[in-house]
């Protein structure tokens, strides 16, 4: 390794651009990091806001609720494997799962766009007919607007949702402890590369479907049967790049995967071998990173094995001590390296 | 998965690097040319299974890096235009010029737009007549054959809304520019194996020769990397200076003629300014007389403008494998891939960029252990 001098943090890097929202700060990258740290989360200061979790954790009387909410605004509308109904069903019903919640009811907010086909909106609602009954909630309350042709992206969705916790466990990142084993729930990239596929005109010799699915028959299965628990995360925008160092730096422990353990579809590769993608860094709807005490993670496995959205689990590494907030990555050949957080989204190379 | 997993199979890995530790009895300080070879190296840690004395510098060639600041300018007047749709690989939307990025070219209200193939920015340019279609024509020999069919293709058919902004750059004179600088320090190169596809390696021959230095034509993968490396430490051991092809799998000798052919027909070769290093005399690609009608910057008036890059931007040093990039004193402090000084801090195939990915926090660890045998 060459010789490097010691990496100090000077103050926060400044947003990219003094005055304009860029897509990249979106992207569930660092500049989004910093547009929530700076502007967002100090004008809202409270403890369940800062916890930084997928939905906040709420103590109303004796019982404890989990409530989220999240926007979907995705081109093209429909892709393979799902659309943004489903995407709106499953990522909000996912982020009350990943707080260790049964989601129990979700609210819907349309958006919709002067021009919009009613042909499209029929689908787009029966997928979200669909997801609920898959998931198990009832849409309960909605609000409908329409703007100007030209305003809007056909459809855009907002969903909040709220679930019961019905146990003990805390599940956090401040639960997560050293020793403890990382399982991750299938392969990874799907959902990324079928949006890019359909969105740039991609021509794949097989075509990838989204990996978009509910994620509440897992979790349930993992606290039925009593595995010890510390936390969950989905894996979205940023990867399974973005969560662990989320999970690493909220934790303050280290985290070492192994890129041999941690499954990409072929074609998938393919892909990303084309356009310069690190797959660690490509969207999903459908897959979660589990952290589990060592001494259950086998049979958290074999459980996850059980369930069809899961059936691909495997242990992908394990958490340290130090140094605190690192993600390294073993490499196929044995070497390792640092999984850092990209700045917005990944940008196709040029040759 | 075929093609590559059998390039980054480990046991074949370690054979190599203990080949490679077997041979090397001093130290030696090699350059690979091409940026995706730098970022191949530091994400696969190759240099971490190296012996101690060998050094690897990363090389001038990253496209994105060396396009000139005044280039990057050029872009951003151009794509602000509210006639113009204005297409570039997705790389080359966050380097910074003086005062703006493409990116922030969109964010107020520009038309800019990332294409994988300037043959799209042309189908752009048919299905929209009242539009200025411009291609950022970025690249080095590799992407050279696509935006000469993309101008060739826009001739034939009249696309006359059809324009490329050319920065284009050549990896032989770039070779000959480092080796020629009296505070060179390379003493062998890795070429660039996809820039050899389209051009082949017999350029090569007369600089082996004249500069005494070996030249090994190599792949991408972690197993071509590391076959590169012991070639050239091979020759370097045995004092031989010679050109050999590691990437045989992808290169001719000769390399792609009709691809040259298309090159010839739609560029000259010209004079070009390289980021952090100035200019190469006939180091580019212009646009030839028969097809300035295709030139953006004559189309658009801005060819005559000049700019000149943050004096405290040391890329140029890291582009002709002077300084590594943590010498820098803005390095992860002013300088960071949210808010570049340089070029060499954007593109994924940028050292700074790279070393900023991978190597920002040492690792504690200790050194893997390779057995010679």
């Amino acid at each position: 390794m060459p010789e490097s001098k010691p990496f100090t943090v000077a103050c926060p890097t400044p947003l990219g651009d003094g005055g304009h929202v860029q897509l990249a700060h979106g992207g569930g990258g660092k500049l989004m990091h910093q547009l929530l740290e700076e502007l967002v989360i100090p004008a809202f200061r409270n403890p369940e806001l800062e916890a930084r979790h997928d939905g906040a954790v709420l103590h109303i009387g004796n019982s404890r609720l989990a409530f989220t909410t999240d926007s979907y605004v995705v081109r093209p509308l429909f892709f393979p494997g799902g659309d943004i109904g489903t995407l709106a069903i499953n990522g909000t019903v996912n982020d009350l799962a990943m707080c260790g919640a049964r989601p129990l009811y979700l609210s819907c907010g349309l958006i919709l766009e002067e021009g919009l086909p009613l042909e499209d909106f029929r689908r787009v609602i029966a997928s979200m007919r669909e997801g609920a009954l898959a998931a198990g909630v009832k849409l309960v309350t909605g609000d409908t607007k329409v703007v100007d042709k030209g305003k809007g992206d056909g459809i855009f969705i907002n969903t909040a949702g709220v679930g019961m916790i019905e146990h003990e466990v805390t599940i956090a990142p401040s639960a997560v402890r050293p020793g403890d084993k990382v399982i991750l729930s299938g392969d990874i990239g799907r959902h990324g590369i079928a949006i890019m596929a359909v969105r740039e005109g991609l021509e794949l010799e097989t075509a990838v479907e989204s990996d978009c699915a509910p994620l509440v028959e897992p979790v349930q299965a993992l606290l039925d049967a009593g595995v010890a628990l510390h936390c969950l995360r989905d894996l979205t925008r940023g990867g399974l790049a973005s969560s662990l160092i989320e999970i690493a730096e909220s934790a303050k422990v280290s985290v070492l995967v192994e890129e041999a353990l941690i499954a990409v579809e072929e074609n998938v590769q393919g892909a990303c071998e084309i356009l310069g993608f690190d797959p660690l860094y490509l969207a999903n709807e459908g897959r979660f990173v589990a952290f589990v005490a060592a001494a259950d993670a086998d049979r958290a496995v074999s459980i996850l094995k059980e369930c069809a959205v899961s059936a691909g689990a495997a242990v992908i590494g394990e958490v340290s001590n130090s140094p605190a907030g690192l993600v390294v990555l073993k490499s196929r050949i044995g070497t390792h390296r640092v999984v850092d957080m990209l700045s917005g989204e990944q940008l196709p190379r040029i040759c | 998965m075929k093609f590559v997993s059998e390039y980054r199979d480990p046991v074949a890995a370690r054979e190599f690097a203990a080949a490679i530790h077997k041979i090397t009895t001093r130290p030696w300080t090699l350059m690979e040319v091409c940026g995706g070879q730098t970022h191949a190296i530091v994400k696969f840690g190759i240099d971490e299974l190296l012996p101690q004395g060998v050094t690897l510098l990363h090389g001038p060639g990253c496209p994105v890096c060396v396009t000139p600041i005044e280039l990057v300018d050029k872009a951003v007047q151009i794509g602000s235009r509210p006639d113009v749709i204005f297409c570039s690989f997705g790389d080359m939307l966050r380097v910074p010029g003086t005062q703006h990025d493409l990116f922030q070219v969109k964010a107020t209200g520009g038309d800019v737009r990332i294409v994988y193939s300037p043959l799209d920015a042309l189908k752009l340019a048919a299905q929209n007549p009242q539009k200025q279609v411009v291609f950022f024509a970025v690249g080095f020999e590799t992407t050279a054959p696509a935006n000469a069919m993309a101008v060739h293709q826009a001739k034939r058919q009249n696309v006359e809304n059809f324009s490329i902004l050319v920065s284009h750059v050549l990896v032989p004179p770039a070779i000959g520019a480092i080796l020629s600088s009296p505070e060179n320090r390379v003493q062998a190169f890795l070429a660039a194996g996809h820039v050899c596809t389209v051009v082949g390696f017999e350029e090569y021959f007369a600089i082996a020769e004249k500069y005494r230095v070996p030249i090994v034509v190599t792949g991408f993968e972690p197993l071509d990397i590391l076959q590169g490396v012991y070639l050239a430490i091979k020759q370097l051991e045995e004092g031989r200076a010679e050109v050999e092809n590691q990437y045989s799998r992808s290169v001719r000798r000769q390399g792609n003629r009709p691809a040259q052919e298309l090159v010839t027909q739609v560029f000259r070769v010209i004079p070009r300014k390289w980021r952090g290093v100035g200019e190469i005399p006939q180091s580019g690609l212009g646009l030839a007389p028969e097809y300035a009608t295709y030139d953006a910057e004559l189309r658009f008036g801005v060819a005559a403008y000049t700019a000149e890059e943050d004096a405290e931007c040391i890329s140029g040093l890291v582009l002709r494998g002077v300084k590594k990039p943590q010498e820098c004193a803005a390095f992860a402090s002013r300088c960071t891939p949210e808010h570049p000084l340089g070029a060499t801090m954007v593109s994924n195939e940028g050292a700074c960029a790279a070393y900023y990915q991978y190597r920002r926090r040492e690792l504690k660890q200790k050194p893997p252990v390779v057995e010679a045998h």
